[in-house]
């Protein structure tokens, strides 16, 4: 055995190393086992777990109301985006009418969250390809947006701001202001972005080419949100399947046909241009009313089984409720964007060096608690 | 060609580093755009938004008097048992017996900040609390007890 490992060439030996669960750019507990030869990946094999908390099975203890605060924790960044599915599943079983300007605020958080998303995922891309400018600009501009949330709700991370029926509280009189405020500045602070990063030489060299999906197999694994659409996997539930007001507002789909990791990039720069243009159009005519629909004390879902989608900033997120018409479900489901996104890892990092890994799984734009849940 | 390509790829790469220097050049000489906050330092000056959640506080008036009926409703409805309300019955003027609260302990440590106790409280009996430094060596320091020792329940609450 030790003559084998010794006679045969590097470029032949097969060896398989550990990256993480402590590596900072799996940006959290997540553990890769790769397979090299040489310099080049012969296979990764993600292994999860390290961060399991059983949310879906503690959701069956809990009433409706009290889900919400811990869909947040799933997928951190986007606590709105999440809390939303579940508001808007518990209200399509009950059929309650959520009034206008719920569903107007609703939509400018949502919008808001997937931009903090982005910008913290553009902080730690660059980072980890090794520009650690970016990661100071893009937290600069996150803490305008997390000033607007701990204004209207209180907290700036885990916010359980939505609740069936409605928002917990009505929004900062501030709130219009401080939005259009923020629209106006970045507006100025996005194109620093490009100077900073999608311009740079050693980031293309890096990122084009690199880690290529095509259509077929973005379908195939099920690869939703910014990294489908970068392959040309037209998947925005936004558009095919509008909530909130997602009807009423004119927006593009990010939308390219490369699917390597630089478009990937651009799909979520794209998003995040798409997404100041729909809080434009609402910002301003939020109709006047009450923060909540009237709802009962106890929540009880009629006996069935209930489904919605949203589009969180990662991808697809997916709640699936079945109900045995008591004041807790009877199992809860998440679909969470990232688990999906993670499974093409082996395919899209296959004959790429090690040092593209970090470059693909980086611009996958994982978060490790909804992976685990 | 392929001598023009190359020379041509590293000018093009210098001016593309160039430009990403433009933007941390400008922030270098305009120090005023700076926003970090020196956070330890400017603690007098530091106010946080008033919706701010920092940890579930119980206003007592200045006769020792607060809101809480001893409901527990808010017990009830918090998600992972933060809250414990010890009750006790006290006879009131009237000479009826009536329950009211003897200890509302409060769990920071479980707190999840999901503001349903606050929320489902009929007699709005408790409010957020602006106070975000929470760490200490001992963790049964973060267990706290909301009503004051020797408080009554407010007159006109029921």
């Amino acid at each position: 055995m030790t003559e084998e490992i010794l006679t045969t060439p590097l470029e032949q030996q097969e060896y398989t190393i550990n990256m993480g669960p402590q590596h900072p750019s799996t940006h959290g507990v997540l553990r890769y086992v790769v397979s090299l030869k040489g310099e080049i990946v012969h296979k990764v094999e993600p292994h999860l777990g390290y961060i399991h908390r059983g949310i879906e099975k503690m959701c069956e203890k809990l009433t409706y109301p009290q889900i919400i605060h811990l869909t947040d924790r799933l997928d951190y960044l986007t606590a709105h985006i999440n809390n939303h599915a579940v508001c808007l599943a518990v209200e399509g079983a009950l059929q309650v009418e959520v009034p206008e300007r719920v569903v107007y605020i609703r939509t400018i958080m949502d919008e808001l969250n997937r931009i903090a998303s982005h910008q913290l995922w553009w902080c730690a891309y660059g980072m980890d390809l090794g520009g650690l400018t970016c990661f100071f600009y893009g937290l600069r501009d996150r803490e305008k947006i997390l000033d607007i949330f701990e204004e209207s709700c209180g907290s700036r991370l885990l916010h359980s701001y939505y609740t069936p029926g409605g928002l917990m509280k009505d929004i900062n009189p501030n709130f219009q202001k401080r939005t259009k405020e923020f629209i106006k500045y970045f507006r100025k602070k996005l194109p620093e972005y490009d100077q900073l990063l999608t311009g740079n030489v050693i980031f293309q060299e890096r990122t084009k080419g690199v880690g290529p999906l095509t259509k077929e197999e973005a379908i195939s694994y099920g690869v939703t949100g910014p990294n489908g659409r970068a392959s040309g996997f037209s998947c925005d539930v936004r558009k095919h399947h509008p909530y909130a007001a997602y009807d009423k507002v004119d927006f593009k789909e990010a939308f390219y046909t490369e699917g390597d990791t630089f478009h990937r990039y651009k799909a979520r720069i794209d998003e995040m241009w798409e997404s100041m243009k729909i809080i434009e159009q609402l910002v301003d005519n939020i109709p006047e009313g009450d923060y909540s629909a009237k709802m009962k004390a106890v929540i009880k879902l009629p006996e069935g089984e209930y489904f919605q989608r949203v589009e969180a900033a990662k991808g697809d997120f997916g709640i699936f409720i079945i109900s045995d018409g008591n004041k807790t479900p009877y199992r809860v489901k998440f679909r969470s964007p990232n688990f999906c996104n993670l499974s093409c890892i082996d395919l899209l990092s296959k004959n790429f060096k090690i040092a593209d890994l970090v470059a693909i799984s980086g611009s996958l734009d994982l978060v490790i608690p909804d992976i685990d849940r | 060609m392929n001598v023009i390509k190359y020379i041509s790829g590293i000018f093009k790469g210098i001016i593309s580093l160039w430009k990403g220097l433009m933007v941390t050049g400008y922030y270098f000489v305009h120090p005023g755009e700076i926003v970090t906050q020196q956070y330890p330092e400017n603690r007098k000056e530091l106010k946080m938004f008033d919706a701010f959640k920092g940890e579930v506080t119980m206003p007592h008036n200045e006769n020792n008097e607060h809101k809480c009926t001893g409901c527990g409703i808010c017990e009830m409805n918090c998600p992972n048992g933060s809250i414990e309300i010890i009750s006790k019955s006290v006879i009131s003027e009237d000479g009826k017996k009536k329950r009211a609260i003897d200890q509302h302990i409060y769990h920071l440590d479980m707190c999840t900040f999901c503001e349903l106790c606050i929320k489902s409280c009929p007699s709005k009996a408790l409010v957020w609390g602006q106070e975000f430094e929470h760490a200490v060596y001992d963790r049964s320091k973060l267990t706290k007890i909301l009503n004051k020792p020797g408080s009554t329940l407010m007159k006109g609450v029921e």
